[in-house]
Parts: C-alpha cells; structure tokens; sequence
C-alpha cells in the first residue's frame, strides 16, 4: 500500500505556483485558486427556529437568512444558496468535525448536511480591475451601490454556473465554479484579465479558509 | 433579455431561469381514476393565452427555487411574482 | 502623396500637426488626425466614393454620418478585412487601406455599369418578376445576382482580432451626445444617478461639431468641453464614445457596440480588444438621438457631388474640408440657410439657394440675401447633371400646386449641391423599443409616440430641432429620468443650458420634385440611392397592389441594405402615401430593427471563440488520459476518454484489445462523469416510489437497485442505481448527460407537487471522483488495496454497497455492473481521484490492468443488451417498449403510469427493443440504420424501425446491435434487411441479450 497520497486540487494540472507572484503586485487584476477549502451544503427550514439556533450553536455563525448574503465568524463562513439551503465554509481539515457538530446539534430536525468540499473549485480575484473582469461574463449588477462585502450571487459566469462571493471591500472576490469547470473558467478568467494586467498569485490574499494546509489522514465518511 | 424577479434573489435576466409552462396546473390525486381524456388534458393541454398568463418559471443558475409569474405574452410585462403554492396576486388597474 | 487641395487653411476639429496617410482604391492620400476616411476624401478632392448595389452608378457622399448610404468601402486586407464600413464613420489612422465596394474592375471603370443602362428593365421587383421563375432556377441567378452586386467580401480566414463583451447596468442611459443627451446626462448625474452616456462618433457633441453655434453666451465647443469636464468629474457617469446603441430589447435592455480602436492589431491580442459590446441594463433611457436630413428627390439627385446641407456644413466645420468650390443649395426648410452661411463664410461661392417655399421673414434668410446670395424663392431643382460629377442644377419654378414646374429652366453651374427636404428623428431605437412613432404634420416627420418602456426622447429625436429646445428638453428629460431612478438633486433644481430662440420660417414638406416637362419619366429620381430605388420604382409598385410600406419595402428593396433607408424611409412613404392618394400618417413606417448600424460577427461572438467556444469540462484524472494517449469523446460538455490506442492500432483494434481485458483480466474506467445525488430525509423511500417505476419501500440499508425514470408521459428519460447509505440516506446515480437535468427534476416535484415530502436532494457529481474496475480479477486487486472491506461475494453481493478505505482513501464501493463482469465502482473525494487510479494501475499491472474508453464500455453493455438512456431511447420509448415490464410496478402510482395504459402505449405495433444478429457476423450495421421487413418493395419503402447501437463485439466474434423495431417482441427469430447505399445487411431479430444472459458473472 503505498505511504502517501498527493491530493490534488482542481487546478493542480496548470501547475499555477510556477507562473505565480509571491504578493500582489500592481496588476489590475490578481487570481489565485483557492484550494482545499472546506465546503458543507446544509439544508433545512429557515423558517424553524430550533434550526436558525441548532445550527447557530454549531457553527457559532447566524445562519444567513437574508437572500444573497454571507455571515461569518473566524474561519467558518456561511453563505446563502437558498431559502433552505447553505454552504458552510471552513478550513481545510475541519469538514468532519463540524458536520458532526451540526448533525449532532441538529438532532431530531429535517436536515441534510453533506460534504461537498470537492464540488467546488475556489478562484480568488482581486485588484482594481477583478469587477471589470467579473462584468464581462456576469449580469448581475456588482456596483458598489448595489453589491458589497458580505454579499454573494449564485449566477452565471461566462458559459458556467457560478457562486459568487464578495469577500472585502479591495474588492476581493472568491468565485466558486463547479469543479469540472475549473479550467474552463481559469482560461476565461486569464483571457478577459489580459487587458488589465494579470498577475497569479501563489498565496491567496487573506485566504482565511483556503491557504494550503498540511496533509491530513483521510477518513472515512460517514 | 427579459428581467425577471427571483422572489429570493431578486432582479436577474431570464438567461439564470428556465421556463416551466402554464402555472396552477395541479397533478390529479388518483390518476387511474381518469379517463383517458381527463388525463390527456392534464398532460398535454395549455392555455396559451395572449395577454396576461399564470407561469412557471425556476431560477435554475440562482437559488434553483420554482416560482410563479404573471406575464403578458404579448408585451412580456410582469405583473406579478409569487411563490409556489401561493395564489396569484389580486390584479390591480 | 496627393495635395489635401480642399482643405481650409484654419479651422475644424482637426489636428494639422498630425498627418495621416492611407490608401483609398489602391492611390495614396494625407489626411489629418481627427479626420474620419470621408473627410480625408473630400479635403483631397475625391469625389467618387462607390458604385450603387444595382446599376453600378457613381456615388458620392451623401452625408457625414452613420445614416451613409453610398460610401460603403472595405477596410483592411486579409483575414482582418472588414466589409460594408461607412467611410463616414471610419476615424483615418496612419496606414488605413479602403477599397470601395461594388466595383469591378474599379471605381472608374465599372463593367457592372451597364445595368445603368439597363434600368428601364430592371424596374421595381425585377428580382421576383425576372429571377423567381422558374422557381428551381433561382439557386443559379442567386448565384450571379450576389457575384455581380458584391455587398462587401466576407474575410476568408479567422478574425485575428479579440472581441469583448462588458455587462452593466444604470440608472439612466443617455444616448446621443449632442445637445439633449449632454443636457440629460449633466442634469442626470448631477442629481446622483449612475449615467451611461454613449454616442457612435469619436468626439462627444453630436451634431454640435458641425455646426456654429453659441451656447451659454459662448462657443458651443466651449460648452461641450466644460460639459465634459464636468461629467468627467463625476464618479458615477460613464461617457462611451464610438459607442453605437445598436438594440434596445425588452425590459430596457439595450446592447452597445463600441469600437476600441480602428484598423486590426492581429494576433488575438486581448490585452487590446477591437470592439466591446455592452449589455446594458437601464432603469431609465434618455433618447437623444437627433434626426438625419432629408434628400430631396429630383431627377440624377445621385450624381457625385450633391450631399445633404448638414454634411457640407460638417465637412467644413468640423473637418475644415470643403466639398467644393462653387455650392447650389436647394431646401424646402431654413436649416439649409445656415448651411449655406458656413459655407459662404469657409469662401465657397453659393451661387443660389434654391427655396421650394415662398418668401418669408426669418433671420437665417435674411442673413443669406444680406449676403448677397440669391434666392429662387418657389423654385425647385429639377435635375442635376454632369458625368461622374454634378456640375449644373436645372432649375424651374413651381406652380401655385407644387405638382408641376414651368417657365423656362435656368441652368446654374456648380461643382457641388446641397439639399435638404427637411429633418426625420432617428426613432429607431424608439420603435425597437416597440414604442409606434407618430407623424407630426406640422413638422412633415414621423416623431416618438407613447413610451412603452421606461424611456423618453429629448431633442431632436422627438422632432424639437432648435438647439433652444435640444438643451432645454435635454435636460428636462435628464432630470425626469434620474427621478424616475429613485434620484432628486437637492436643493434648487440646476438650470439647463441656454441657447438663443431664432424664429424660423415652417418648413414646407416636398416630397418629389415634378417632372419637367411634365410626364417625363421619375426613373432618375432616387429615393433609395444605395438600393437604387426610384420615385417610378415606388409608383409602379402603388400600381401593382404593392400598398402596404412593408410590402413595397420588400418588392422595391427600399430600405434595405446596411443603412436601413436612414436617408430615405420617410421619402419612400411620402411618395407612396402621394400615389395611392392616402395621408403619410396612414402609410405608416416600417418596423425598424436591431442592430441600428451593422456589426461585425466578431462584436457578438466576443471571446466565445476557440478553447472558451463552449466549457469543457474534465474529470479529475483528465490530465492522466491525455498523458497516456486517449482519443475523447464529448458527452454533453465533458470530454470522456473514448478509447486509448496503442501505437499503431486502430479505434477498432484499441476497443477489441478493451474489451477482451475486460472479460479476461480486468478493466479500469473514468465514471466520474456519472450524477450523482445524495438524498436525505424521512420521506425517501416514498419519493423514490413516486419518481422511479418500480418499488422502493423495501429496500435494506446496504442495498442497490436499479430503477428506470419516466416523464408524465409514460417515456424513459433515465436509468440508474439508487443505494440506501443509511436509514434515511440514499445515493442515486443517473446517466452522464442527465445528471442535472435529472436532479432538476427531482426538485421540480419536490418544490412544486409534493412540498410535503421531507426529503432533501444535493448533487454529489463533481465531488465524488468514481472509478470502475471490472473483470475476473477485479476483486483480487480490490482485496490488495483494502483491508475494511470484506470482499467476499457472500459478505459483497452484487448489488450491494460497503463503505471503507481503499488504497487508503476514505471510499464509498458499490457493486454494480454496466459491463457484466464482476465490477466495483470505487468513489473517493475528487482530490483523490489521480492517486486512486494511480494505485490501482501500478497494483493492477500484474493481472493486465488495462483502462477503457466509453466505446468499449459500450460494447460490453450491449453484448449484456443494456440499453443507454438517449441513445437507444429517443423520448418515445416506454419501459414496456423496452422489454422490461418487470420494473414497472402494477401496485403502486409513478411518475408516467397512467400513460403507460393510454391506448396507444398498448398497441401491438409500437417500436420495441430487440437485438439484431446480422446474418454475416463480420458485417456491422450502421447505427441510425432503416430497417425493412421485404427487399421487393419498391422505394420509399416501408420501414419498420432503426439501429439504435451497433458493434463488433470481439468476445462474441461476431457484429451485434440494438434496434427499435415495430412489433419487434412478437418477431425474435426473423429476417430483416438494412438496405444502405451499396448493399443490403441482413439480420435476424433476437433477444436483446448476447452474453452470459443469466448473469453469473456479474453477480460472481
Ligand atoms: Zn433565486
């Protein structure tokens, strides 16, 4: 049985850190990928209030009830997909522990909690440009006026769903695409950026949730 | 590209929904009770208005949530949103 | 290098220390920075621009504008060639190369001229009278007709150039950047709106850079410059200029179509893009458009050298470049009278103003006599004359009607003529936004009417064509708009810009000059000049019944083309509304349509070209396959292994070495690609009941089964395997092309018709990476990589699942079979995927493990007489159809059953799967193959059904496949034919089963 196990993230295959900037420099547009974040869907009634405070009592975040919004506490943010549905964003390693936590809190009520850290490629972007970047393949309206942080949209992006995530006000923005569609959309992305300078970033900036983490043992799901 | 309000998500273009035909068509409770007509009438026939019609739409590349519309297939003004389950709004002038 | 010999030594928004050279029809010219391609040709004295569309006629130009008829060059050569450009709308760069169109062999020399010739017999619907008959001929005239009309030459090899494409959104949308829209975009953005300002010229102003005018007590560019600062200083107005609003669609959406920058940069440099289309979202719309002049109609008014009044006063204004030196001005309104005071003040002789009306008191008439210009007060220009150029008016005096002229003709000489028939706003975009224009009698122009979406037009777009009243409606709108957006400037409200009232003498319509003498033919009097298109052409269409304007639209071809009839709708209308003796407002316009000036293919394809076409979506191990050598498959967007050739092999011999592996060693498959959907909740079992045709109460925590998807229609749309994980947790697995359609399914029921059901519903795909291995050794190798997992087929029956870690990654295994061998399909987290398939081939190595592609997976399934969900299913099928009555529950409802027992689901005679044996085993059907039951019927014969899959299986030795045959259950054991090109295959029908059909080895 061999030792180790070399995961791979969903852009491993463009081997980035070889074309990668240390720090963002001046570039209009900065991207990174953010790999190995930890994602948990979480579904159940909004409307039920021993839920809203099971899953505050787990996760120690509000569950986001307003539509398109994000909540987050230190390292677990918890971001808005539906009136009955959530992605519960948390470091790398600690999917398991708080999906236990949840199904443990979240005993005796209509839940679903499911590990989907796979799923989703996580793409940063950020620098002067990134909302001019993101304007050529997303109609949704990103205007400070109207989109800030704290906020998300599930959308589309170019020809591919996406889960949008607006991080800080730089603005940094973490775009979340189905992970079959990681390269597609990293292709576009580095295409639409050309005219503003692009620079890719090894580390992520403020990568809370997503910097690159020491190998964990596998487990076995439950 | 129409403009179509998410009751969730709010104002998106229609390319993020998909349509789901004519609204408040409900599935029968014993469909082995039906006659062949009854049922045909339930699976293949629909309004088609022209002007203000009751409709299906699913914010397919949002929050995947099913919804009601009240449209004019003539001018496509909506006049309404509502949720599904829900009866349409009372009309105003 | 020519001299610029028409250009005015001062002047003009021209940069004299910036000179340009370009090449127009292969001779070398200078221009200035600043210049656009039509400006440069006048100041250099270039007076034929093009050939007219049908009799090859010599054009000049007509205006100086977007609404240009006839100066349609070519730009660029090879790939980067771009047609049908406007050379009024082409900035000159240093470099440019323009050849005009529907020329040959040249400008000068036109051999298509002789149509000019011909035209008394190409009259008005001569292609439908000429060309339509006999009908089957038309693909050959078609043919000629375009060679020999030439609408521009389409590049040959791919746009080297990069498009963009650039959402946004605002709260008021200013189009039109001349003095109404600068007006609305200032008062809009004052009061705090997000304003978008755009305008198709390369300079803001609009109209305004061609004229002289005083705004503000100052020199209107002095306003238009402290306007621009003053927007500029904004931080919510976006000012986009060479920025043509080509669509306003539903719901204030409107595209934009902005030119970056001019001439091609090849290469695909996207650092660079040529041109961005803009996909604006607008609560507000400011129309601002402004109106475009009116030729008059008089006999060869298409000579070379007779242009609108407002282009010569452009062209010397703006450009410093004079279209001549000796000017006769022929109007039927006063605007002209200012035309003709710039041009006498830029030093050309205006010999006349020829004024259809009669005398009048008005400052801009009185300025010109002052002048001592003289003017033919109640005369009309009655024809223009002069070879490939004007150089006479011939001008008689109307009578009291205006229908007939008399007296004796006067002969003015003139190397240029100016008219102008009066002002039409451009409510294109209005009527695009299916608002119905109106015609104003009094001001003989067909103006906005009511607003159906949230737009209002300002200006000269509504028919206000005083500067006093551009500004102040501008504005009013602009504050109008922003407040209908939610914004209120605080405090007092602005003032909108000022300009002095001038009183104006009305304009008297004058849609056609008389004929002189009268009687004489109109078949030189052209409406449409760039489809030639006479005022004859116009009656003799009234004559023959052609009465509705879209009809003589399409039978004359008036307002056709790449202007749209911008110059010549309006006059078109009026001389069919004079034919047919009806009112102007009762002949109504056409129905003007996106886009508004045309756009170049690359605008609206924008980056989705090449790789970015369309997503392709990779499996984890992508990079794997493509290291070892697979030939790929598309399966909707993914790209899936088809097979893996070894050198030298053919698809044929890759896929039989695959699948012998599969049957005597052991095979390894990329399966991440099927859907997968994870299911919680109390009430699945009851909600896989309702979906799937057969029953699920029953089913052990463990355990999988196979189920089969219908519509309400009673028809297949998908199989799968759904496992119980848990008391209330299931797995569902679903076809590689399904899988979000089948999970949006699931949720349509869930959300719309059973609410009440507890269960939710996630898609696992792209998470768990699947890997399958199949094959006699497919559980020594397992039993090698795991020790959680007992593998024996006692304590691991077919159909079953067990969690565990193999290869020491935490897994989810399932034993299921689509090939028919002892199969394990092993699914880890989609980062482990590389590492999983890298151990199992370095383990597998001694049993000879060998990965498959979908072909071979194919041909293994149907040797097993598995059908595929939509290749041998088309929507039609029911599960009845496909032999497999066994899954369909009597007991319980489902999705489809009652359709299931309408009369036709039950008919004797409805396509049903069967297998085909063709009778020489080494000969394989072709797939989409017809089947018939008797060879001597004479075509068309009738056929009984098609090959759905077809292969050679080289574990059977022989060719087998599948077909959808009529009444195919009642005939296993016949004959039938497959009739193709050169031969006729025949096959007996069979049991779609071919191998091991009791399935002992899968279940080993
Ligand atoms: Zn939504």
């Amino acid at each position: 049985m061999p030792k180790s196990y070399l995961r791979q993230s969903a852009l491993a295959h463009l081997h980035l850190e070889a074309h990668a900037v240390e720090v963002a420099g001046d570039a209009g547009v900065d991207l990174c990928e953010r790999p190995f974040r930890g994602q948990l869907v979480l579904r159940g009634d909004c409307t039920d209030n021993a839920f809203r405070d099971a899953v505050q009592q787990a996760l120690g975040v509000t569950l986001p009830v307003e539509p398109n919004s994000v909540t987050n506490v230190d390292q677990v943010s918890v971001i808005w997909l539906g009136p009955d549905e959530w992605l519960v964003v948390v470091p790398d390693g600690h999917e398991q522990a708080i999906e236990q936590e949840l199904r443990e809190a979240l005993a005796g009520i209509h839940f679903a909690v499911t590990d989907v850290g796979d799923s989703r490629a996580v793409i940063g972007i950020s620098g002067p440009h990134a909302r001019d970047v993101l304007k050529k393949g997303c109609s949704v309206d990103l205007h400070p006026r109207v989109f800030g942080p704290g906020q998300c949209a599930q959308t589309a992006l170019a020809r591919c769903h996406m889960l949008l995530h607006q991080v800080n006000q730089a603005p940094t923005y973490d775009i979340y695409v189905h992970r079959s569609f990681a390269d597609y959309i990293w292709c576009w992305l580095e295409d639409a950026a050309q005219e503003f300078g692009l620079a890719i970033i090894a580390q992520a900036p403020g990568a809370s949730a997503g910097a690159r983490a020491p190998e964990s043992e596998p487990v076995v799901p439950a | 590209m129409l403009l179509i309000k998410c009751p969730w998500c709010g104002e998106r273009d229609a390319h993020e929904f998909s349509y789901g035909g004519e609204a408040h068509i409900t599935r029968p409770e014993n469909p082995d009770k039906l006659s062949d007509e009854q049922w045909a009438d339930y699976l293949f026939m629909q309004k088609n208005a022209m002007g203000p019609f009751l409709e299906r739409w699913v914010h397919a590349h949002g929050c995947r949530r099913w919804f009601n519309v009240r449209r004019d297939t003539v001018t496509h003004e909506i006049t309404a949103v509502y949720k599904m389950g829900d009866r349409p709004p009372e009309r105003t002038a | 290098m020519s001299q610029q010999r028409n250009r005015l030594a001062t002047g003009g928004r021209i940069d004299r220390t910036r000179p340009l050279s370009f090449s127009f029809n292969g001779k070398h010219f200078e221009g200035y920075a600043g210049d656009t391609l039509a400006s440069a040709l006048i100041a250099n004295g270039v007076r034929l621009v093009g050939r007219s569309f049908k009799y090859h006629r010599p054009r000049g130009l007509l205006t100086a504008g977007s609404e240009e008829p006839n100066a349609l060059v070519q730009l660029g050569t090879d790939a980067a060639s771009e047609p049908n450009q406007r050379a009024t709308q082409v900035e000159l760069f240093d470099g440019l190369e323009a050849v005009s169109q529907n020329c040959w062999p040249s400008v000068g020399l036109d051999v298509g001229a002789v149509n000019n010739t011909l035209s008394r017999i190409l009259p008005a619907g001569f292609y439908y009278k000429t060309f339509m008959w006999p009908k089957s001929f038309w693909k050959y005239y078609e043919h000629v007709i375009r060679k020999a009309a030439g609408m521009g030459r389409a590049p040959e090899s791919p746009d080297p150039d990069c498009y963009d494409k650039m959402h946004d959104h605002c709260d008021v949308l200013v189009v039109g950047a001349g003095p109404a829209g600068l007006a609305a975009a200032l008062a809009a953005g004052r009061a705090g709106a997000r304003v978008l300002l755009a305008d198709e010229q390369s300079a803001l102003g609009g109209g305004l850079l061609g004229r002289r005018a005083e705004i503000d007590a100052a020199p209107a560019a002095e306003w238009i410059a402290k306007s621009i600062s003053a927007l500029q200083a904004m931080p919510e107005v976006q000012l986009l200029c060479r920025s043509t609003v080509a669509g306003y669609y539903d719901h204030n959406y409107l595209t934009i179509a902005q030119r970056l920058r001019e001439g091609s940069d090849p290469g695909r440099r996207c650092d660079k893009p040529r041109q961005r289309l803009w996909k604006v979202r607008a609560k507000q719309v400011v129309l601002a458009t402004g109106a475009h002049e009116r030729p008059m109609i008089f006999r060869h008014n298409d000579l070379p050298g007779i242009m609108l009044a407002s282009a010569a006063q452009c062209y010397i204004n703006r450009y410093a470049a004079k279209p001549g030196d000796i000017a006769v001005i022929f109007t039927n309104n006063d605007s002209a009278y200012e035309a003709a005071l710039d041009l006498a003040e830029a030093g050309v002789t205006v010999v006349a103003v020829v004024d259809v009306r009669t005398a009048a008191e008005s400052p801009a008439q009185a300025a010109v006599r002052s002048r001592g210009i003289e003017v033919l007060y109640r005369h009309a220009v009655v024809a223009a004359s002069g070879r490939r150029r004007v150089s006479a008016a011939k001008v008689m005096a109307l009578d009291d009607s205006g229908e007939s002229v008399s007296g004796a003709a006067r002969t003015i000489r003139c190397d240029f003529l100016c008219m102008s028939g009066g002002w039409s706003p451009a409510v294109h975009l209005f009527s695009q936004s299916r608002g119905k224009p109106s015609y104003d009698a009094s001001k003989a122009c067909f103006v906005p009417g009511q607003s159906v979406q949230a737009e209002r037009s300002a200006g000269a777009a509504r028919g206000s064509f005083a500067l006093a009243e551009c500004l102040t409606e501008g504005h009013e709108a602009g504050v109008a708009a922003a407040a209908a957006a939610g914004f209120q400037r605080p405090g007092r409200p602005a003032k909108p810009p000022v300009a002095a009232k001038v009183d104006e003498a009305p304009l008297q319509p004058f849609w056609l000059v008389p004929a002189a003498p009268p009687g004489a033919p109109l078949n030189k009097h052209f409406v449409d000049v760039q489809n030639d298109v006479t005022a004859a052409d116009i009656a003799l269409a009234a004559r023959e019944g052609y009465r509705s304007v879209e009809h003589l639209k399409r039978y004359t071809t008036t307002g056709m083309g790449t202007d749209q009839g911008k110059t010549s709708n309006i006059n078109a209308l009026a001389i069919l509304g004079q034919t047919l003796g009806a009112d102007i407002s009762a002949v109504g316009t056409t129905t003007f349509r996106p886009p508004y000036t045309p756009l170049t293919f690359g605008t609206i394809v924008g980056r989705d070209i090449g790789a970015l076409a369309d997503p392709v979506r990779m499996t984890p191990i992508h990079s794997w396959h493509v290291a070892n050598g697979a030939s790929f498959e598309d399966v909707g967007q993914w790209k899936r292994p088809w097979y893996y050739p070894r050198p030298g092999e053919s698809i044929q011999d890759a896929v039989n070495r695959e699948c012998l592996a599969t049957r005597q060693a052991i095979a390894i498959l990329d399966a991440s690609t099927l859907g997968k959907i994870d299911i919680q909740g109390p009430d699945t079992a009851e909600f896989l009941n309702r979906v799937y045709t057969n029953g699920w109460k029953k089913l052990e925590i463990g355990r999988c089964r196979y189920g089969v998807m219908c519509g309400e229609d009673g028809m297949v749309f998908d199989d799968g395997v759904t496992t119980r994980l848990g008391e209330h947790h299931y797995w569902m697995t679903t076809t590689s092309g399904n899988a979000a359609r089948v999970l949006a399914w699931l949720e349509e029921w869930l959300q719309t018709e059973w609410p009440e059901l507890k269960v939710y519903c996630n898609s696992m795909t792209e998470h768990w990476a699947t890997v399958g291995i199949a094959g006699p050794f497919a559980r020594q190798l397992l039993s090698e990589l795991t020790d959680d997992i007992e593998l024996d087929p006692k304590a691991f029956p077919f159909m079953t699942y067990r969690a565990g870690t193999v290869a020491g990654i935490a897994a989810r295994v399932f034993r299921i079979s689509f090939t028919g061998e002892s199969s394990f399909e092993i699914n880890v987290p989609a980062r482990y995927d590389l590492a999983l398939w890298n151990t199992l081939m370095t383990a597998g190595e001694q049993y000879g493990i060998t990965p498959i592609g979908t072909e071979s997976m194919h041909v293994l399934r149907a040797e097993k007489g598995f059908f595929i969900a939509g290749q041998d299913t088309d929507g039609t099928v029911t599960p009845l159809d496909l032999g497999m009555d066994w899954i369909v529950s009597k007991q319980k409802d489902f999705l489809g059953k009652r359709s299931l027992a309408r009369p036709d689901m039950l008919r004797e005679d409805r396509k049903q799967l069967v297998g085909l044996l063709p009778v020489d085993p080494q000969e394989v059907l072709p797939e989409g193959g017809q089947i018939v039951t008797d060879m001597d019927q004479k075509p068309p014969m009738n056929m009984i059904g098609h090959v759905t899959s077809s292969y050679y299986s080289v574990n059977l030795k022989r060719s087998i496949a599948l077909a959808l045959v009529r009444g195919g259950h009642k005939r296993h054991g016949e004959t039938v034919y497959v009739p193709l090109e050169n031969k006729v295959i025949a096959a007996n029908v069979s049991e779609p089963r071919f191998y091991d059909p009791e399935g002992k080895r899968m279940h080993a």
